[in-house]
């Protein structure tokens, strides 16, 4: 039995996959999906309980709560993916340079990379962020610079654990070249690992952002981003707690549904690393 | 044993010593200038300068960086620019909150959850299990703040049983503590169902029950006791995810502890308390994973005797 037929299996993984489809399109096609711009004030129907005319009610602002939230999908995916490629992308280099090279460099780096993972996974996101200044794109970087030592030590242990096997060993006493060995025989081996850690890590991404964006540190009004909708919604919790609620189902769906296709990976790709199945 | 614990310690030195390094890097790449912050908009470029030497910020950062852990280790963190206090009393005056939040969180955390996972492993696939891991899904995926908000909707608003925020009384604790523990309860409760499953798969286990051990005595000595130590990693690993949190936390609950503080210090461009706030944080976290790490030895005679 293979792995995606294992993954077909799992109702929960297809569940989330469905729900990422709705994510995706949502974010896709909002200009078509929303019924309002999602900026379009209405001050005389502020705080509008959900009903015919604002399906998920409005804000503080008379802004369709509906419309912000399919726009919202657009911020938590795109900031999501790209910090996931950012922090791919660096995790990748500096942990193969580290388990291949080993030597002084491997030394260094894993310090860097324990140190930085001695702060409080918050923390680590808000200095970033702190020193970037707030917005999308600052919000992105950050977090994908946040998840590089995590990715580096990952992908560090298990270049590690492949040199010492014997068909690398093998590859090199034929004389294959390293960046040969590295890229046909350890990339593609470590790669089933880092898709799950990847789709986990787009959970985590989108808990970040939003948590960043509720501060106040991350997206800036007036973009709609989830977080900081909730974070608005705070003033009038008390006599419109639907406004700070709503936003938030939509976090926690999102991130569910990366979480279940995530899990449903990891029980599929290897069933000896079913840890919580 | 001793040589375990000594070169554990040692080790963490450097990381601690890392950690103040790159806290004041951050502090020093923030946006903005701190000495001219301090004197205002109308300050002369004569005043600026002064103050910037009579607080030693001319100097190059290897030297400051020296200077600091002197000061630290002599327990002087600097003034709060903001509310021109020493920042060691800042500090003092918030960590107890916080730290009775995380702990509170913490006992949750790992009562709740053992007690989830070890049921849902005794009965796997049953409707409690069933529910239980469920349930754990969405804990792990709501984000704290939203629960926090919900939990302060349902029963400060409606049901009016609780305070909506600050702090004073036992029932002040209570929405913060739940809110902030959620997400570990989740990941414990995963976690130690595994764990003991994979236990009580093991053939000692077999061997146990072929001789006619009873059931409780099974799950208590063998299964929990082996189980015990990834529970304790998880846990301590748990406590810098609660740290986090408690940012969020405290920010929505308007709990008086060091995560609002830090919160409150970077809008101000308090730089000089936020740098003694994320220290502390971090310190903190940095010592209870030792303290988890020292754990393992004295847990795990396998690792006492390697040394």
């Amino acid at each position: 039995m293979n792995a995606w037929s294992r993954f077909r299996r799992n109702r929960l993984a297809l569940i989330g996959l469905a729900l990422i489809a709705v994510l995706t399109i949502s974010a896709a096609l909002a200009p078509w999906l929303a019924p309002y711009d999602p900026a379009r004030q209405s001050l005389v129907e502020k705080r509008a309980r959900p009903g015919a005319k604002y399906w998920l009610g409005a804000d503080e602002f008379g802004r369709d709560i509906l419309s912000r939230v399919i726009y919202g999908a657009r911020v938590a995916l795109l900031v999501g993916v790209l910090s996931v490629v950012i922090a791919l992308a660096g995790g990748l280099l500096l942990g193969t340079l580290a388990g291949f090279l080993g030597g002084w460099l491997d030394a260094v780096m894993m310090r860097g990379v324990e140190i930085l993972l001695a702060f409080p996974y918050l923390l680590l996101a808000l200095a970033i962020v702190a020193v970037l200044g707030p917005g999308a794109l600052n919000t992105t970087i950050a977090v994908g610079i946040w998840g590089i030592p995590a990715v580096t030590r990952i992908v560090r242990g298990a270049v590690l654990a492949l040199r010492e096997t014997e068909f690398v060993g093998a590859a090199r006493a034929l004389g294959a070249p390293a960046l040969a060995v590295l890229g046909r025989h350890i990339l593609p081996n470590i790669l089933p690992g880092v898709v799950v850690y990847a789709t986990l890590f787009m959970a985590n991404a989108i808990l970040l952002e939003a948590a960043l964006s509720f501060l106040g540190l991350g997206v800036q009004p007036p973009t709609a981003s989830w977080g900081l909708m909730v974070s608005t919604g705070r003033d009038v919790l008390l006599v419109a707690p639907h406004v700070a609620t709503v936003p938030g189902v939509a976090i926690m769906v999102a991130v569910l549904a990366f979480n279940l296709v995530g899990d449903g990976l990891r029980d599929a790709l290897d069933p000896r690393l079913r840890g919580s199945a | 044993m001793l040589i375990f614990v000594v070169r554990r310690l040692l080790l963490a030195v450097p990381v601690l010593l890392g950690v103040v390094f790159v806290v004041m890097l951050t502090v020093d790449l923030l946006p903005g200038d701190a000495v001219s912050l301090m004197l205002g908009e109308h300050a002369t470029p004569e005043a600026v300068a002064r103050l910037r030497e009579h607080l030693g910020l001319d100097k190059p950062f290897l030297v400051r960086y020296a200077d600091y852990i002197g000061r630290v280790l002599r327990g002087d963190l600097g003034r709060s620019i903001q509310q021109n206090r020493p920042v060691a009393a800042e500090l003092g005056d918030t960590w107890p909150a916080t730290l009775e939040l995380t702990l509170a969180a913490l006992v949750i955390a790992g009562v709740a959850g053992v007690v989830s996972g070890v049921a849902s492993a005794v009965w796997p696939n049953s409707v409690f299990d069933a529910l239980a891991r469920l349930g754990s899904l969405f804990g792990l995926s709501m984000p704290i703040f939203w629960t926090g908000l919900v939990l302060i909707v349902v029963f400060s608003l409606w049901l009016n049983w609780l305070p909506v925020g600050g702090a004073g009384s036992p029932s002040h604790l209570v929405l913060p503590a739940v809110t902030l523990a959620l997400p570990s309860v989740a990941m414990v409760a995963r976690m130690t169902r595994s764990a003991v499953l994979d236990v009580l798969r093991e053939d000692y286990v077999r061997t146990a029950r072929a001789k006619g051990v009873g059931e409780v005595w099974v799950l208590g000595r063998h299964a929990l006791q082996n189980a015990f130590i990834p529970i304790l990693t998880l846990l301590g690993l748990q406590s810098g995810q609660l740290m986090g949190g408690a940012v969020l936390t405290e920010t929505v609950f308007a709990w008086p502890g060091l995560g609002r503080l830090m919160v409150r210090a970077i809008f101000a461009r308090d730089y000089i308390l936020l740098q003694g706030a994320v220290l502390l944080f971090a310190l903190a976290f940095v010592v209870i994973n030792l303290l988890v790490d020292l754990s393992y030895g004295w847990l795990d005679p396998r690792v006492g005797r390697q040394g």
